[in-house]
């Protein structure tokens, strides 16, 4: 230290790493044994302090909520009687508004991805683009609920919301209006901006991870851009963009705060027939159970996480399997 | 790297995906592919008409509110009685929600930055690599939990355990409480991200470290986190937005009083709270009330952009220097 003591030590990285360790408090080795053993304990405590609040966290969910699980549970709509009611309505609700939210963000997002990975070159607008995504992905998902209010529920005021243009009989499967209002499609597509930012960030890695050698062997032969890009890089990563999709997925379908600013009601006797449907979310149910004080809708809210979780799970799993069958056909 | 197997592999595929193209003509290849490339670029724009759109909703609303006789721009950026529902005279004054927003983020961000940054250190630097595949997916678990579940964890857990064994004075809602449950979710974000950069720290710098006598602990803290410090800088602020956004913790955990204290057994309502308990509540739409929620939530937009361009800044900074 003394005879280096001299150098500029302006900044951390210039300095040696002998200089940075000679400087360690402890001169003993013993000491700095110590020093080295209570600060892996410290760690070691720490990761486990992480550990442990994740199993009290899921214990004490079930032990509140366990007694409640049943078919019927399952079955039934909500009410008022905690004993009778169930998450039929929210649970169907998620499945439409999470299938439709996959429908638009997966071509879009990847669409995105590719543009930016296979075809544009590395100019302003593309790095501009770029940063623009990386800055929606902190945009709290409360904002995007406004977004969607204003622009998929009202469509900016330019129509009535009273009195939408309808298209269809309200009881078909195809029955449209417009403006959308808080049904499951604008509940979907409000989710869909909240992870497009994830679904392309995750696809453009996965297109970066197939090596260019492959590209250039197919347009070698004279495939063009994209029919490179559709036979050679898309099924080479397919694997990594579905789970990336998979998992942004289950990011949607724990999202409660943009459904929750779409105004959609509290009580729904019903489960979504068409695009335009009242609906609620898992999530939602979830949170207004939880904000009353009656004695039962604990429990009840207690259930409607493990059901939630069971969901979160089971694409999870659905994830992992996905990523070993394609991997296994593409090796 | 692809062998020259794999190579003719994709080269076959590529002839045979060629000869089969629905595109016989040149000219009708080009055209195809200048279709396709349109509506990628489409695709892309979309992200860029998203943000504009965000803006121009945020600034139109705010402005409309800005411009009703009751509201004072001054008041609003100064004032600090935040009182929109109340009573015959309304105020419009954001510190009230800035300090419960600042409340609620600082106790996450005290329990989940040093905690999340001693989680990625064991993980990147001390533990076997066995106890690490088990740590990881633990972790992701963490990070998959929806946030409303942690609401109900802070409600239904945290906040009993705090009124029996730390203080009688912590009511059902209480900024302690909503503050661990932030942290307990944002700690997974500075965990994985930490660690990322951790292990991307050349390892010839530890080698350089521990060839000199260092002890891991000395190479951990002198050299490894000072060299991926911008990358943890990132992290932390990437979690810290995470944690001014949240919304459903706060709105069940935290309370509904907007009020100006720093005492984390009150009861306090962040920017996002206040919104929920518009947009769930009576207000009438077009209302004043309702008018409000729109310029307090240009406010939050403006400090996560803030945040995540500082973040994002601070991330390329430590990709530059090692990719």
């Amino acid at each position: 230290m003394h005879s280096l003591g001299g150098r500029a030590q302006s900044t951390t990285r210039t300095r040696t790493p002998g200089e940075i360790v000679a400087a360690a408090t402890p001169t003993s080795q013993v000491g700095r044994r110590i020093v080295d053993r209570t600060f892996l304990g410290v760690c070691i405590a720490f990761t486990a302090l992480a550990v442990l609040l994740l199993v009290i966290l899921l214990v004490s969910i079930w032990q509140d909520g366990h007694a409640r699980l049943s078919w019927q549970f399952l079955s039934a709509f909500a009410s008022r009687k905690t004993e009778e009611a169930g998450v039929r309505a929210p649970l169907w609700g998620s499945i439409w508004v999470c299938v439709i939210c996959a429908v638009a963000a997966l071509p879009i997002g990847v669409g995105t991805a590719i543009y930016l990975e296979e075809f544009s070159k590395r100019s302003r607008f593309r790095s501009f683009i770029q940063l623009n995504i990386a800055n929606l992905a902190g945009v709290p998902s409360i904002v995007y609920g406004i977004l969607g209010l204003t622009a998929f529920a009202r469509a900016f005021g330019t129509a009535n919301s009273e009195d939408p243009i309808t298209f269809g009989q309200p009881e078909s499967f195809f029955y449209l209006q417009l403006p959308f209002g808080n049904g499951v499609l604008a509940g979907g597509l409000t989710l869909m901006l909240v992870v497009l930012p994830i679904v392309i960030v995750s696809s453009q890695e996965a297109l970066r991870t197939v090596p260019g050698s492959l590209r250039t062997a197919a347009l070698a032969l004279g495939a063009t851009q994209w029919q490179t890009t559709w036979n050679i890089t898309l099924p080479a990563s397919i694997p990594m963009i579905m789970t990336g999709g998979i998992l942004a997925m289950s990011r949607a379908i724990g999202e409660a705060a943009p459904i929750l600013v779409l105004g959609v009601p509290l009580f729904i006797r019903s489960t979504p027939s068409n695009l335009m449907s009242d609906f609620t979310v898992l999530p939602l149910q979830i949170y207004n159970w939880s904000m009353r004080q009656q004695s039962g809708f604990h429990e009840l809210a207690a259930a409607g996480i493990i059901v939630l979780l069971a969901v979160l799970l089971t694409l999870n799993a659905l994830a992992v399997i996905i990523r070993h069958r394609l991997q296994r056909a593409n090796g | 790297m692809p062998n020259v197997a794999e190579i003719s592999t994709a080269a076959s595929r590529a002839a045979a995906a060629n000869r089969r193209g629905t595109a016989r003509s040149r000219a009708a290849r080009i055209g195809t592919e200048r279709v396709i490339r349109g509506s990628l670029f489409a695709c892309a724009l979309l992200s860029i008409v998203t943000t504009f759109t965000i803006l121009v909703i945020l600034l139109v609303q705010s402005a409309s509110f800005f411009a009703m006789p009751q509201v004072s721009a001054w008041e609003f950026f100064t004032g600090t009685t935040w009182a929109p529902l109340l009573g015959e005279e309304k105020h419009f004054g954001i510190w009230p929600l800035i300090a419960g927003t600042l409340l609620v983020t600082s106790i996450a961000a005290a329990f989940a930055l040093p905690v999340g940054l001693l989680v990625a250190i064991y993980l990147s630097e001390y533990a076997p690599s066995r106890v690490r595949s088990i740590l990881k997916p633990i972790l992701e678990v963490l990070a998959g939990i929806p946030t409303v579940v942690y609401g109900f964890f802070a409600l239904a857990v945290i906040t009993p355990f705090l009124h029996e064994h730390v203080s009688e004075s912590f009511g059902t809602f209480n900024a302690l409480g909503a503050g661990l449950a932030v942290g307990i979710m944002i700690l997974p974000i500075v965990a994985s991200l930490s660690e990322d950069s951790l292990r991307a720290v050349p390892r010839s710098l530890r080698d350089a470290a521990f060839a000199m006598g260092g002890t891991r602990f000395d190479v951990s803290t002198k050299v490894v986190v000072p060299a991926a410090l911008s990358g943890i800088v990132a992290s932390w602020l990437l979690a810290i937005t995470r944690a001014i956004g949240e919304t459903m913790i706060v709105a069940l955990a935290a309370g509904g009083l907007a009020s100006m204290t720093f005492n984390p057994a009150h009861e306090v309502q962040t920017m996002t709270a206040y919104m929920v308990q518009i947009f769930t509540g009576d207000a009438p739409a077009y209302g004043i009330e309702y008018k409000s929620s729109f310029a307090v939530a240009t406010i939050l937009f403006v400090i996560t952009l803030a945040l995540t361009v500082v973040g994002n800044l601070f991330l390329r900074a430590f990709r530059e220097e090692y990719e």
